[in-house]
Order: structure tokens, then sequence, then C-alpha cells
């Protein structure tokens, strides 16, 4: 589960770890009005305004309705103009940015519509940093990932200067030992009281990162500030789906204005369903099968309109909300079912294609792939229950049999 | 031979809901030896299982089962007691990683975690808890380990193998059975088919498989299936090409799959332009990894791996 930059920063507050003044609003009235407070608090005139959508470039992003507008805005007018000239700047551009479309390299050709923007205090920076916390796979452990390149790709900086990455392995029993965190201040070419506040901070952000099951922290740029403070500038987290039972906090922060309705519903219903940009939606039984089925599809020649697993052990109401979800994205011109029965019973599946076809109605082709328990009977199932099924021996052939029906 | 498991395989189960006792109920009617429970509050109790084995009408062997499992509170009572030197873990996911550790901690030889959705930090120390000790971990979020005529410690459908020449590694499930499946179809049949799991954490990976399947002398050869995410099969890739006398055939699920997105595997996913199908599929090539072009054509990878 992914959050907003300001409520990644409001859990970093929360554990004495250094980020700007910053209020989040909802209307430009609000945003406005975090101005004056921002500026009397932070001594300093100048305030940002960002976009808070998830994905990443917000400060190279465009609005869609306003070209030439950035995601990230930094706002100069309280130097001279005083909090008013401020304020009345912040208002202007939360009216444009809010209800309007943002496009960035994250986001894709259709954006993301900006619901929030957070109004943040100014920072004189001296030095941009990037700091990660997250999950080294080949290890099995968690690292901590720093470079003295802030404010870029850190995979660009991986391929291009991967001598400029330092990485440090934490142990789980231990945390980051102080060593560790001193070993990255050295490299990082910090010294005296920076060098203190960035092992405090670093020791912090591991300990975030532990505390609240947090599969990715990327403070990107963190920064030094010209009074050699070290201080989280940007905020992106992400956490574990499956342990945000035991941080009920967290879990509550899930906006899900920010996620596709198909792939939410899917979830409540207990589906793994993910839209592509294909023509043929595909129902599997497992993950891999489902993945391998979308490369079957390509591989004939069809372009797969979804990823959905029903799981080992789905019912025949959720093969029906399977259907639904389907059936209700417009591009999909043909279904095809590829069911290899372990657990799953494949009268049990056919039982539900019958009702949910039934029950939802059906305008495009459908092939039917069963294998494996209770193979006969499940084929039984479909035959008699006279339905326009097309029926498949293989995978493969039923790829072949829906595209050339597509 | 064969790898992990066999006739003297001693299984206990520990997470006794309703998926386990199912489970608990198909390895016992597919011959496996299951020999006790574990249960924190259930101490003293007994399960009882009975019905159809699945070589029912087999010449020489029995047509139905009737067993009962005692129940322990803790897995050292029920290895002192049962002499077990397996287990397999249905526990849910909040207290599985902790069941893994006291399975390691009883000495038992192997642990097969079917759970899906074990936490990534709890998994984190359980694979640190185990390092220094000789339990194996297969999983979690996994189908399981089978020895086709031996022993079935999983949830994967026994009838599809037949014992045979080829070593199976998959992190998926039913495309682990789509494989399976296939080389029974086409003769080859399996020695051990081993389901390493989704998650981004396991306890075993292809390498570990890869190297007991080079030094079994019953397989002649290893079919590996992978799928996106992570470097496990650039790795395995390597060790095929170092170390790898018997021929290994592959497919890799997830060639169409959109970056960024995870496709329903906690760790099938692609991030930061890491664990695409297309640089998995190059680096097993390379080694000399004979690819399925499609899930259909696993069987005859690998009979094309073997000629």
């Amino acid at each position: 589960m992914k959050i907003h930059e300001y409520q990644a920063k409001e859990l970093m507050a929360a554990r004495a770890i250094p980020v700007p003044l910053g209020r989040m609003a909802t209307t430009a009235d609000d945003a406005a009005a975090a101005v004056r407070p921002l500026i009397e608090e932070s001594g300093n005139p100048v305030v940002v305004l960002k976009a808070q959508i998830h994905a990443g470039g917000r400060g190279k992003g465009t609005f869609e309705e306003h070209p030439g507008l950035r995601g990230v805005n930094v706002i100069v007018e309280g130097i001279e103009g005083g909090p008013e000239a401020a304020e009345a700047k912040v208002a202007d551009l939360a009216a444009k940015m809010l209800g309007s479309t943002l496009v960035t390299v994250q986001t894709g050709a259709e954006g993301k519509v900006v619901n929030r923007v957070y109004v943040e205090q100014g920072v004189d920076i001296a030095r941009e940093l990037y700091l990660a916390v997250l999950l080294d796979r080949a290890v099995s452990r968690n690292i901590v990932m720093a470079s003295t390149e802030g404010g870029m790709e850190i995979e660009k900086v991986a391929e291009e200067t991967p001598e400029k990455i330092l990485r440090q392995e934490i142990d789980p029993a231990i945390g980051l030992a102080d060593f560790q965190a001193h070993e990255l201040a050295v490299g990082l070419g910090m010294e005296g009281d920076t060098a203190k506040s960035f092992t405090r901070f670093v020791k912090a952000l591991d300990r975030a990162a532990t505390d609240l099951d947090t599969e990715l922290i990327e403070i990107n740029p963190l920064v030094v500030t010209s009074s050699g403070l070290v201080m989280a500038l940007d905020g992106k987290m992400a956490f574990d789906d499956n342990a945000l039972f035991r941080h009920p906090d967290v879990a509550a922060m899930r906006d899900e204005s920010e996620e596709d309705p198909a792939e939410l519903a899917a979830k409540e219903a207990g589906l793994n369903y993910i839209k592509l940009d294909g023509t043929i939606g595909c129902l599997v039984n497992g993950a891999g099968l489902a993945m391998a089925t979308m490369d079957t599809i390509k591989h004939v020649g069809g372009e797969p309109a979804n990823f959905l697993d029903v799981g080992g052990g789905a019912d025949e109401g959720q093969v029906t909300t399977a259907f639904q979800i389907i059936t209700k994205d417009p591009a999909v011109e043909g279904i095809f079912v590829n069911i290899f029965g372990g657990i799953m019973r494949c009268d049990v599946i056919a039982t539900g294609i019958v009702a949910a076809v039934k029950n939802v109605g059906l305008s495009v082709p459908l092939v039917v792939r069963l294998e494996g328990t209770n193979v006969e009977k499940g084929k039984e199932i479909i035959r008699q229950s006279g339905l326009d099924v097309v029926a498949a021996d293989s995978l493969l052939d039923g790829a072949e049999k829906i595209v050339e029906l597509v | 031979m064969s790898i992990l498991v066999g006739k003297d395989t001693r299984v206990l189960i520990q997470g006794l809901g309703k998926t386990g006792q199912f489970h608990t109920d198909k390895a016992i009617a597919y011959g496996t030896q299951m020999v006790g429970a574990v249960h924190p509050s259930r101490n003293g109790a007994v399960a009882h299982f009975e019905g159809e084995t699945d070589h029912s009408g087999v010449p020489g062997r029995d047509d139905t089962y009737s067993a009962d499992l005692p129940v322990f509170a803790t897995v050292k009572q029920a290895v002192a007691e049962t002499g077990a030197n397996a287990s397999v873990v249905y526990v849910p996911p909040p207290f599985a990683a902790d069941a893994i550790m006291e399975a390691a901690a009883a000495g038992l030889d192997l642990v097969v975690a079917i759970t899906e959705g074990v936490p990534v930090a709890d998994m984190i120390k359980a694979k640190r808890y185990l390092a220094d000790k000789p339990t194996r971990l297969i999983g979690p979020n996994c189908p399981g380990v089978i020895t086709p005529g031996e022993c079935k410690i999983g949830i994967m459908p026994g009838y599809i193998h037949e014992r045979g020449r080829i070593g199976v590694i998959s992190r998926s499930g039913t495309l682990t059975y789509e494989a399976v499946y296939q080389l029974t179809l086409n003769g080859l049949g399996q020695t051990t088919a081993v389901g390493i799991g989704g998650d981004p954490v396991n306890g075993t990976s292809f390498v570990d498989m890869l190297r007991m399947f080079e030094d079994d002398p019953e397989t002649e050869g290893v079919i590996m299936i992978g799928e996106i995410g992570g470097t496990a099969e650039e790795e395995a890739a390597e060790f095929v090409a170092s170390e790898m006398t018997k021929p290994v055939a592959g497919f890799i699920a997830g060639t169409t799959a959109p970056a960024g997105k995870r496709m329903g595997h906690a760790g099938a996913i692609v991030s930061g332009g890491k664990g695409t199908a297309a640089a998995k599929i190059e680096a097993m090539r390379a080694a000399g990894v004979v690819m399925a072009e499609t899930p259909t054509d696993m069987g005859e990878a690998m009979a094309r791996a073997l000629d």
C-alpha cells in the first residue's frame, strides 16, 4: 500500500525524523490559510506548494488542463510582497491544481487527478542527497541505500555511476549499527554536526521501517540545510500489505481515490485483478498460471485485457464477481477462462461460470479450458448448460481459439 | 532416490484448521506418513482421518485408510513422541514465521510452509533464525513438495504426478501443475517436484534445488519455472552455466506483465527496471537452458533438453 508524501512526513515527524513544516489542503482556501502560520513558524517567507498523488516525478510533471504549470511550485512572492502576496499566489495555483490532471513520467499518459495539495515551508538547501530503506531480495534483508546524487532517478544513478551508491545490510536482530550509520555519513562526505544529524536520521529511519513494516522508504532528496541540519525534503513510503493487520493507523491512511475502482472491487471480493490495455479478458486460478495465460494470448497475436487470479478456493460468488469485473471493461471483446484444478475443483468452477453467465449475461465469445480435479464433471456441467461456450484442450489451444474469435 | 522427501519422511502438521485438515486427509490418502499434529490449545486430542486411498484398486495396495493423529502442544513434544523429521505449516499468516522457527528449534530436517501472506519482516527474521540451523525451509506461499508414489507434502493434486526422471522447481502453484502434468503425459515423469514459493523472501532458492537435483542420481534433467521479480532466476542461470551437468529446461511467466504492478504473488513485481521476464529469459538462454515458448510447451522443452 502506498501513501501520500504528507502522510509519510506525518509518520516521520512522529518519530522525531526532521521534516519541513507543512499542511495538507483539499481546497484553495485551506491552502491559502496554511501559508501565514507556516511563514511565521519557520521564519522563511518562501513556501512550496506540492500536488499529492501516488506517483513520482511531480516536480517535472505538468497539468493536462494547465500546460506549463508544474506539480511542485516554489512560491517566492512572500519575499517582497509579504504573507499576503504568498497567500494570493498559493490560492491561485492551488485552485488550478486541485481537480486537474497531473501527468508525470510515472503516471502514464492518462495522468492522475490531484485531490490534495501540500503547503510546506521553504528550506535553504546546501546539498541534496538520496536515502532509502528497502528489501534486498538477494540477501533476504533490508538495506540502507544512500547516494550523493540527490534529486536524480536512482535507477539511472545505479546504471551509470554505480560507485556513487552506498549500501549497508541491516541485521534484523541488531538493526542498523552505529558504525554502519557512521560509514554512510563518511561516504556521503559529512563531518561534525551534520554527520551526527545524519546518523540520528538514518537510524531513526531504519527503526521506522521496522516499526511500520514498510516495503520502501525513499527520501529523494534528503537535504542538508544551510545550517547543517539533515532533513527529508520529500518522502515516499510503501507498506507490506501482508503486515497491515498490525498497523490499523497506517491502513486508515489508504486513499482509495488513488486506486483503480475495478482493482479495488476485486480486492474486496478476494480476487487479484489488474487492468491491462488489451481486448481479451482472462479468468485464471493461480498467479503464475494467470501471468502465463496473458503471455500465451500475446504469443498468439492477441492482447490481454487483464490479469485475474481467482485464487485456490474461489466459490461461485467470487467467480460471478470476477465475470462482472471482466465484462464491465468496455474494451473486452472476448473472455478466456483457464483453470487447472488442484484444490479448486473443475465442477465448482463450471457451476460458477454457468451461474455467472446466466446472472451477468454474455455478449462476447467465451472460451473455457478446464484441466485437473473433476475435469469430466466440469465439462459435463458446461455441455448441459446449453451456453455458447467454446471448449479448449490446452492453454495454447484456448489462447488460439479466443484470439481467432475476437 | 529423489530429493527432500521420500518413503521415510515422517510428517507433522502445524496448523490444524480447515485447510490443514483437508490437506492432511489428502496426504494420507496419497500414502504420506503423517505422524502427528501440533496445536497450541488442543494437546492430547486425536485427529481422525479415514477414506479411500488414491491407489484404491491397485493390486497389493490398501483400498482404504484410517488414521488417528495425536495432537501435541509443541513441536518439540511431537518430535519426541513420534520421531517426525519434517513438518508442513498451514498456520495463519500472523503466526506462520513463529511456527517455522519452532519447527527448526525442534530439529526437524524439513519445514514446508504453505501459508500465503506472511509479513516480509517476519520472514526476514525467521530466515536469520534458520541460518545456523540444519533445517531446510521450503516456501512460504508455495504448493509444497512431492516425490511421486512416496510422499506428498502440500496442496498439489496427487494424481497428476507420475514417478520418473525429471526434477521440477517452481515459484508458482498451478503453473507447476501444468508442467508436472505435461511431464506425466509425455512419459518423462518426475523424481521430485518442489514449489519454492512466490514470496520475496523464501527459505529455498532455485540454486539450492538445482544443486540437490544435480547430486540426485535418479534425476536426469531439471525444469525450472520462474516468474518476474527479483534475481533468483539470473542466479540460477549462473549456477546452471558453471555447475550443472544435467540438462535444464525453463519457463518464465510475466512477459506481458506491466512494470510496477504486483502480479498476484507478493514477489512478482518488476520495479526500477529490475526483474523483467526478458532479462531472465535471456540469462537462462545464455546459460544453455532450453526455454519453453509457451506454458503448453514446457514438457516438450524438457524432452528437447534431454536429447
